[in-house]
């Protein structure tokens, strides 16, 4: 671990943990360490997560449509725990009831998201972005 | 085979002589410890005294060994890095290898911890932090600042495995005794240890018993084998070898101890299991909760609305009543109130104690219906319970104390047990059964069916 290790897992009072699977066992086969911490996880777990195991990436999934609420704040606690550095993702379904696909982009980016996915994203696509941001290729 | 078993303690002296072919007790004797002048001075009375009990000399005994939690116990320090994972996982550690905890600390050390840390004396010091291939900067700038301190005690590093040899580099430079082990969380979320366990007992026999001039004993027996409180989780464990998963609750003047062999994994569905998972064989110690010393203490943990109750039913001011047993740590109660008095400290002590050893539940809201977080064990499915300590072995109402350690209705979410079988170790020689235990299961098991005594439901329900 270190320098590929990666916080995965899905936030909130959401337990869809099918997509999370996906994404942990192509990360892995990308030759990302993966530290998965599952579902129903708090900011709090991904920022304790990503302290110990010292990642350099956290992952945010969320499917069940509160994603903005959970992720309220997140940034700032980041910032809080000496983590304003890490490479911060979320995918998902996170634009429900909203058709203009921007707008949702741009709410999860002001949240202080580095990128943001819509859904039916191919994690290949993910694997990819990752390894660019974190400068492994 | 004989055996003499001892607890050199802080203020007493204790041995048990054992008929091991008997399963009995031939003989028990105390006499107040002498550990500060010489140690084998309370140990020759004690051996005097099994000897006009029994007629056997010393030499007679083929085993003869004790444990020890003289001067303080085995002192120790854990440091870790996120609270709640790798500085919790260290603590487990420390308390499971019998060791009292001073102090856990997490993140980067202060000037100000550093000299707390000098203040506190510690006999071990404990340095964890990151996952394996995890966090680097925190138990490096750590190991730097412990390494210049004017300690000359054993160190050991359970951290990141990536550092062992820079850490165990700073070290050796400063001249302190270094010993390198797995990590107590080698990965997110699980908890590693028994290396760490088994590196403290060595530490313990190979250091500190000599540093607390416990070695001296040799010149009499076979050595100090253990700390005491290590022995009584043995005992535990031998008791739930036999019986199945258990809950030991050992009340003392100053310490509470709650042990417990069970694993604990969520007994109903629609449970989550969250945070660091504890080990099967779990020990907690509440330095605030005891029936002398640590009266006082005990009643703030109370809360003033119980303790107003308590005033008005037993028509004293129960306040000035601990101050007074804080002060008076050998009194032992004779008169009716007393006594009673006594055993509502202890249903405090175990109330309070059982509620922070075993785990807890939340609830969770969510869109897919009602979920439970749980924290920790939940030992409602135990079937056991053993109750140790002197408040508790011989106060009469039993019946009084034993319903703290009994889930409550009133308090759903503390995963106590429900309807355990009580045993009570009447002899209090727990300890000395965890120490033959390591000589011969079958003996100790022998004296555990002799001694462990159960309570008929009569008795205390």
């Amino acid at each position: 671990m270190g320098e590929r290790t990666v916080v995965l897992g899905v936030i909130g009072a959401d337990v869809h943990a099918v997509g999370l699977r996906v994404l942990d066992y192509v990360l892995r086969n990308a030759g990302f360490d993966v530290v998965n911490i599952g579902v129903l996880s708090s900011q709090e777990d991904f920022i304790k997560a990503a302290i110990e195991s010292g990642a350099r990436a956290i992952l945010v999934s969320s499917l069940y449509g509160h994603a903005e609420l959970d992720c309220k704040g997140f940034k700032e606690k980041l910032k809080e725990a000496g983590l304003e550095d890490i490479i911060l993702y979320i995918g998902g379904n996170l634009g429900v009831g909203q058709k203009d696909w921007n707008e949702v982009e741009k709410k999860f980016k002001d949240l202080g998201f580095h990128r943001v996915y819509p859904p039916k994203t191919s994690p290949e696509d993910v694997v990819r972005d990752l390894k660019k941001d974190l400068g492994l290729e | 085979m004989k055996a003499l078993i001892f607890d050199i303690g802080s203020t007493f002296t204790k041995g048990v002589a054992y008929d091991l072919e008997k399963g009995e007790i031939i003989g028990k004797a105390k006499y107040p410890s002498t550990v500060s002048e010489d140690v084998n001075i309370g140990l020759s009375k004690v051996i005097e005294d099994i000897k006009a009990q029994t007629g056997y000399r010393i030499e007679e005994f083929e085993i003869k060994r004790a444990t020890s939690s003289a001067a303080g116990g085995l002192k120790i320090i854990a440091i870790g890095l996120v609270p709640d994972l790798t500085a919790e996982a260290a603590k487990k550690a420390a308390l499971s290898a019998g060791g009292k905890v001073l102090k856990v600390y997490s993140y980067e050390l202060t000037s100000l911890d550093l000299e707390e840390i000098l203040f506190l004396k510690p006999d071990i010091i404990i340095l964890s932090g990151g996952t394996d291939g995890g966090n680097r900067y925190y138990p490096l700038v750590n190991a730097q600042k412990l390494s210049t301190l004017p300690l000359n005690i054993p160190f050991i590093y359970a951290g990141n495995k990536d550092l062992r040899d820079r850490i165990e580099k700073i070290f050796r430079e400063n001249n302190k005794e270094i010993y390198i082990t797995e990590n107590v969380m080698p990965e997110y979320g699980v908890i590693n240890i028994n290396e760490v366990q088994k590196l403290i007992r060595e530490i313990f026999l190979r250091n500190i018993i000599h540093a607390k001039g416990l070695d001296k004993v040799k010149k009499i027996i076979d050595g100090v084998v253990m700390p005491t409180p290590l022995a009584v989780l043995k005992g535990l464990e031998a008791f739930s070898e036999m019986y199945g998963e258990s809950i030991l609750v050992d009340v003392g003047g100053a310490t509470t101890d709650v042990c417990s062999v069970a694993e604990g994994a969520p007994t109903q569905s629609g449970v989550v299991w969250k945070g660091l998972k504890d080990p099967i064989v779990k020990r907690t110690v509440e330095g605030d909760l005891g029936v002398r010393v640590s009266a006082v203490s005990l009643l703030e943990a109370v809360g003033e609305r119980e303790l107003e109750k308590l005033a008005n039913d037993l028509k004293i001011n129960p306040k000035e009543r601990a101050y007074f047993l804080s002060k008076n740590t050998n009194f032992i109660p004779e008169k009716d109130e007393d006594i009673y008095f006594d055993a509502i400290l202890s249903y405090y002590a175990v109330k309070i104690s059982v509620e922070r050893h075993v785990g807890h539940l939340e609830v969770i809201y969510t869109p897919m219906g009602t979920l439970y977080f749980q924290y920790g064990k939940d030992l409602r499915g135990v079937k056991k319970l053993l109750l140790t300590g002197g408040p508790l072995i011989y106060n009469p109402h039993k019946k009084t104390i034993l319903k703290g350690a009994i889930y409550s209705k009133d308090e759903p979410f503390v995963l106590k047990p429900i309807s355990p079988e009580v045993f009570i170790d009447k002899e209090y020689i727990l300890f000395s059964i965890g120490v033959i235990s390591e000589i011969s299961k079958e003996k100790a098991k022998k004296l555990i069916e002799r001694y462990m005594k159960r309570m008929e439901a009569w008795e205390w329900s």
